[in-house]
């Protein structure tokens, strides 16, 4: 019997190790054999921990299983309380366009066979076979952009890394995931971690790089976990090393840890911290393509960019590009979070729009209340009222709205959310975790929480002074924390203009 | 606790663990938290002389971190996330409710050294919040009574 139970850390959370501890216990009680592969998350939050047992016609999906469940998985399943049906059937799965996220709760995420028997090194030994420039191209021809924010054209990154003339170059894949709503990163690495590393492999190949990082935060403790497994196994399998697959080209990598700093997501101050710095912001120019890690031509890309390159070889950029609308090629890892019934990872072509995903996709929200806000692209992203919910998903429209996609996640609240409250936080959150360097932020973000709280106590003449210093902060900051804040603090006060009048509240 | 000169020897095993290594502060760092449970003072001069940079600077870098203590914390810490898909689900409550059980508000130890609570920026378990990071084990959908078992099952 083999049953497949992730080691995903929203699963584990909701006991999906007490579980396995069952499922083992009951197995050696009942003298049945029992492989239990420990598996990425399906993306579905809701139904975790969700149970898989593979069948004749399948595997069977059951969950969100409690340890009650257990026993019956060892009866007749088709009668089991929380059997859902062949997992490959389940419509919020069918209804996904799985590139980047293909193998992601399929397979043993620390089995190479599996990882080979499902299209995996096929990219990077196509990839072999071109020149540096070929390889360049075909990014760039697939349209693909950072997917950690910014939304730059990955090709164009590579282009100038690989041109670029240094002793050495680097590979450093930004795993410092800290937007709430986002966790596609993590899923990717617990769930599928060689695709990451075949992604960072042709990278540097790419780029002439032989060194690469992985730099990951350290609340995610099960991702480094598996991460660093799959280094080291990679590394055994030639995958990795002075020779990757016996190419000639050396490529190895290493997994650094962060250290609870948000602002390290920021990809110059994460270079400062992977150098051993503080993760103090730099001033661009120099860009990091050409002087990042240790002054040196480094790449420095999302975890969902980088884990986007082995399909778009397998496949072909053609392919890749062929989804997607507009300058948003391919596909998006939608994190669905927040008060949503529905919660989770959804991978699919960019278009849909905010109301698809969260009326249709999420259901609505958990605690059955109507929709009052969504913000889009983390604590940096702008608040979204229902108004704005025919807007398509993809960089340019939400950038046209007065907001961004960021790194696809999406908070939803319900009515009972204070839109002061949280702009009010958006600034708290800037100045808890500004790097310090440059003033609007450092200074702004303080005065931003004590600007809201005047606006809080009734004094409306306060609200230009609050729009006054988010223009401020937009125009003279030196990277996003600072740039961005004024997203969720602007859209909050224009959209909900209402909770940002407590005067009248405390007239009436 | 260790004297200063045991603790001295055992970080210049870490050090010497970390020989070569390209900007090595960090993972020496968190060696030697994991190695004390906080970065003690003693340390930081030998980290500094080994890297060759000033104690200001050894120091100015581990302040930057929310990771690493100066101080020991309490025999359990508690982190419970405060970012914004958790609060979109009761987040709030759920700290109010632990610093009134706890008497303690963040960063706190309490007097008898038994439990820290911290706050934390997201977990990556923003469709399953609020959520928890209690003495390292993950714990998502966190309400009022599931706090309390946890922190009763802590005593």
């Amino acid at each position: 019997m083999k049953i497949y139970l992730p080691l995903d850390s929203a699963a584990v959370a909701l006991g999906a190790d007490e579980i396995a501890h069952a499922i083992e216990k009951h197995a050696h009680a009942k003298g049945v054999a029992v492989t239990l592969v420990r598996n990425g998350s399906r993306g579905m939050v809701w139904l975790e921990p969700l149970v898989e047992v593979e069948t004749l016609k399948g595997r069977m999906a059951f969950g969100p299983m409690t340890l009650a469940d257990v026993p019956a998985l060892f009866g007749d399943l088709s009668a089991h309380p929380k059997a859902l049906g062949l997992t490959d059937d389940l419509p919020w799965l069918k209804a996904q366009t799985r590139l980047t996220f293909a193998r992601v709760g399929v397979i043993d995420p620390l089995s190479l066979d599996d990882y080979k028997a499902q299209g995996g090194l096929s990219g990077l030994t196509r990839a072999l076979t071109m020149d540096k420039a070929a390889i360049v191209a075909e990014v760039t021809a697939s349209g693909l952009r950072g997917r950690g924010g910014a939304g730059f054209p990955t090709g164009i990154k590579w282009k100038t890394v690989s041109e670029a003339v240094a002793d050495r170059k680097y590979i450093v894949c930004n795993a410092d995931e800290g937007d709430s709503a986002t966790f596609a990163d993590r899923m990717l690495m617990e769930g599928d971690p060689f695709t990451l590393i075949e992604g960072m492999a042709i990278a540097g190949v790419a780029c002439g790089a032989t060194k690469g990082f992985v730099y990951i935060r350290s609340e995610y403790p099960v991702a480094i976990r598996v991460m660093q497994n799959a280094v080291e196994i990679a590394r055994a399998a030639g995958i990795l090393g002075v020779s990757v697959l016996g190419s000639g080209t050396a490529f190895d990598m290493e997994v650094r840890v962060g250290a609870g700093a948000y602002v390290c997501g920021e990809e110059t101050s994460l270079l400062n911290s992977l150098e051993g710095k503080r993760g103090v912001v730099r001033a661009k120019p120099p860009l990091p393509a050409l002087q990042g890690f240790m002054g040196k031509p480094t790449v420095v890309n999302n975890v969902i960019s980088l884990a986007s390159i082995p399909v778009i070889f397998e496949k072909g950029a053609e392919f890749y590009k062929g989804f997607g609308l507009g300058r948003s090629r391919g596909t998006i890892p939608l994190q669905i979070a927040g008060n949503v019934k529905h919660g989770g990872l959804y991978e699919i072509a960019f278009g849909l729009t905010l109301g698809e995903i969260v009326d249709t996709i999420a259901g609505g929200t958990a605690s059955g209340r109507p929709v009052k806000a969504v913000q889009v692209g983390g604590p940096l992203g702008a608040y979204f009222p229902r108004a704005l919910f025919d807007t398509p998903f993809g960089y340019e429209e939400f950038a046209g709205k007065d907001g961004l996609i960021g790194h696809a996640g999406l908070t939803v609240f319900d009515d009972s959310a204070d839109m002061l409250a949280q702009a009010r936080f958006a600034m708290e959150f800037c100045a808890i975790e500004s790097c310090g360097k440059c003033t609007p932020c450092r200074i702004g973000a303080v005065r931003g929480v004590e600007t809201v709280d005047r606006i809080a106590k009734g004094d409306m003449a306060a609200i230009p002074l609050l729009t006054d210093l988010c223009a401020t902060m937009k125009a003279g900051s030196l990277c996003a924390l600072g740039g961005f804040t004024p997203y969720p603090v602007l859209s909050a006060l224009s959209h909900f203009p209402d909770d940002f009048n407590r005067m009248k509240e405390a007239a009436e | 606790m260790l004297d200063s000169v045991a603790t001295i020897a055992r970080v210049e095993d870490i050090l010497a663990h970390h020989d070569g290594m390209e900007g090595a502060l960090l993972p020496i760092l968190h060696a030697i938290q994991a190695e004390f449970g906080h970065v003690p003072q003693v340390a930081l001069p030998v980290v500094a002389k080994a890297m060759n940079i000033s104690r200001a600077e050894a120091h100015g870098v581990m302040s930057f971190y929310h990771d690493f203590r100066e101080e020991p914390a309490g025999r359990h810490v508690v982190k419970l996330c405060r970012a914004e898909a958790c609060q979109a689900v009761g987040a709030d409550r759920v700290a109010d409710h632990a610093k009134k059980v706890l008497g303690l508000d963040w960063h706190e130890t309490a007097k008898d050294g038994s439990v820290t609570l911290e706050p934390i920026f997201c977990l990556g378990l923003c469709a399953c919040g609020p959520a928890a990071l209690i003495d390292g084990k993950l714990v998502g959908r966190v309400d009022e009574a599931k706090l309390d078992s946890v922190l009763e099952g802590l005593k």
